[in-house]
């Protein structure tokens, strides 16, 4: 997967539990759940949309480290 | 009218799902209510025929109003629909979600139409852009309408006439959808759309705001934070005018509990896991069982205890504003079931398609704020209940166990209670319980 589509894909993932996120301003490293004001609900939706969508299965630790885009992207781009 | 939380004193139904002469059941949705705070799916409190409707849609009237007739099923007599506020028994609304959570397969009221499940932001930016919200399809969770769905509605208007179809990949469609991209604008090289096309005709962020000549002028659109607000500001006066809170607070040591949890969790997918805030609500809805001088309402007869507990949960809504959704016959639920009607209450509260069942006659109520970092919360009653159980952030702490200092994760859970209901000692009992379901193997 190419690093634009990994980023799309976390995108689509994103907005489906923030409708209202703008994530161009949402800096690679900042933690998502407090820039998008997730709480554990979201982020959860949020982890299993990604696996949903990369057909990758989230583990908890992967579920732990995905708070950042830039863990999102290092996550998706294992998917073929 | 029925009413649809303990702040609510008048509604305006948006839509009849029934007319006269349809045949009802008890718990079928037959209308679409607006709360100060959401739109709610209302349930029928009888069965049989509509006879005649008496509120039409868009009037605001008191909780209380009859808003139609039922005739039932031998003819006689018609009964006016919601006629009493916070009319059924705590018991009765609970069956419904019982049956359809229990049997999927059980008949189920055919899939009616509803009204979009949409944000405060995203609704207005509907008005600005002129878009009827409710032709729009939701692409977001739970159907959800999200701001490029939104933008993908507005976007037809401006254009007169269509160009010819172009052919586009499969990967390439999917990902318009998923941006938002309108197809007929993407410029391909050879004719046939690719992914690579649709990305360099996705709108740059500060294109997604309104051209001023779009605007059209605004609808009038409900704004929802400033009612909200009213509402959460009147119930929350009128708790502190008539209730004497006492506060209590206790740190509980949660490692047994999310030992159970990691076990618990290891054979679950991820959208099915079970989150520290699901054992804590089990555990307080367990302890409300056990000491039912906290469970139930205050009343001009003094204090009237609930029939099982429903347990409220308060969610902050995205964009401001608080619901509570209730979780009925919260003591009977396991780890990984009061999770999931965690989720599927909070996801629905947040896209606004909640049940009226779904919002009555909490008997006690919990408030997380676990999420926001904060160490503790000492909540606000919700008249006419005597009780409110906060619940912090889940944090390592220092912590003496037999005499030894070692680092433990911690939650500080606090109670809210009526005085003239109970006093301190009874509070304490409670969150003793609590904290014994938390720590006792076993028992998260």
């Amino acid at each position: 997967m190419t690093p634009d589509e990994a980023r799309d894909m976390i995108q689509a993932a994103l907005l489906t539990v923030a409708p209202d996120a703008e994530l161009g301003d949402v800096a690679p490293d900042a933690d998502l759940r407090e820039e998008l004001d997730l709480d554990s609900i979201d982020f959860q939706a949020y982890a299993a949309e990604l696996s949903k969508r990369s057909g990758l299965p989230v583990t908890e630790d992967d579920q732990r480290r995905l708070t950042t885009l830039a863990a999102g992207m290092t996550f998706v781009s294992r998917a073929s | 009218m029925p009413s649809l939380g303990a702040d609510m004193d008048e509604g305006t139904v948006i839509e009849w799902l029934v007319k006269p002469g349809d045949t009802v059941a008890r718990g079928d949705v037959v209308a679409v209510v607006d709360t100060s705070k959401a739109a709610v799916d209302v349930e029928c409190f009888d069965s049989g025929v509509i006879e005649d409707i008496l509120v039409e849609p868009g009037k605001a009237v008191p909780v209380g109003t009859p808003l139609a007739t039922i005739g039932t099923a031998d003819g006689a007599t018609a009964k006016p629909v919601p006629a009493k506020p916070a009319a059924p028994a705590p018991a009765v609304p609970a069956k419904p979600a019982e049956a359809a959570a229990a049997a999927p397969s059980a008949p189920v009221p055919p899939p009616r139409r509803r009204p979009p499940v949409v944000g405060p932001l995203v609704r207005k930016q509907a008005a600005e852009l002129g878009v009827d919200l409710t032709g729009v399809r939701g692409t977001g969770r739970g159907g959800a309408i999200t701001r490029a769905d939104v933008q993908r509605a507005a976007r037809p208007r401006t254009e007169t006439e269509s160009p010819p179809r172009a052919k586009v990949t499969p990967y390439a469609r999917r990902l318009a959808k998923e941006l938002g991209v309108d197809l007929a604008q993407v410029v391909s090289r050879d004719g046939i759309v690719r992914a690579a096309d649709v990305r360099a005709a996705k709108p740059a962020p500060q294109a997604v705001k309104p051209a001023p000549q779009a605007v059209k002028p605004a609808a009038p659109v409900v704004d929802r934070t400033a009612t909200m607000r009213q509402a959460t500001a009147k119930l929350m006066a009128r708790s502190k005018r008539e209730i004497p809170h006492y506060y209590l607070s206790t740190t509980i040591d949660m490692s047994v509990a999310l030992a159970r949890l990691a076990e618990l969790n290891r054979d679950l997918p991820v959208e099915r896991r079970v989150l520290p805030v699901a054992l804590v609500l089990r555990a307080c809805a367990r302890a409300a069982e056990k000491v039912p001088q906290l469970n139930g309402f205050w009343n001009s007869e003094g204090f009237e205890p609930g029939e099982g507990v429903r347990l409220g949960m308060a969610v902050s809504l995205r964009g401001g504003g608080l619901i509570v959704p209730v979780i009925a016959d919260a003591t009977g639920l396991g780890p990984v079931e009061m999770m999931d009607r965690v989720r599927d209450l909070v996801t629905r509260a947040r896209g606004g398609r909640l049940r009226g069942s779904e919002l009555t006659e909490a008997t006690i109520t919990v408030t997380n704020l676990g999420d926001r970092g904060v160490e503790s919360v000492f909540g606000v009653i919700h008249p006419p209940q005597v009780a409110l159980v906060g619940v912090g952030k889940v944090l390592e702490r220092p912590w003496a166990v037999d005499g030894l200092l070692g680092v433990r994760p911690v939650v500080t859970v606090t109670l809210s209670a009526d005085h003239r209901a109970t006093d301190g000692h009874t509070g304490a009992r409670y969150l003793e319980i609590v904290e014994k379901l938390l720590t006792t193997p076993e028992e998260p």
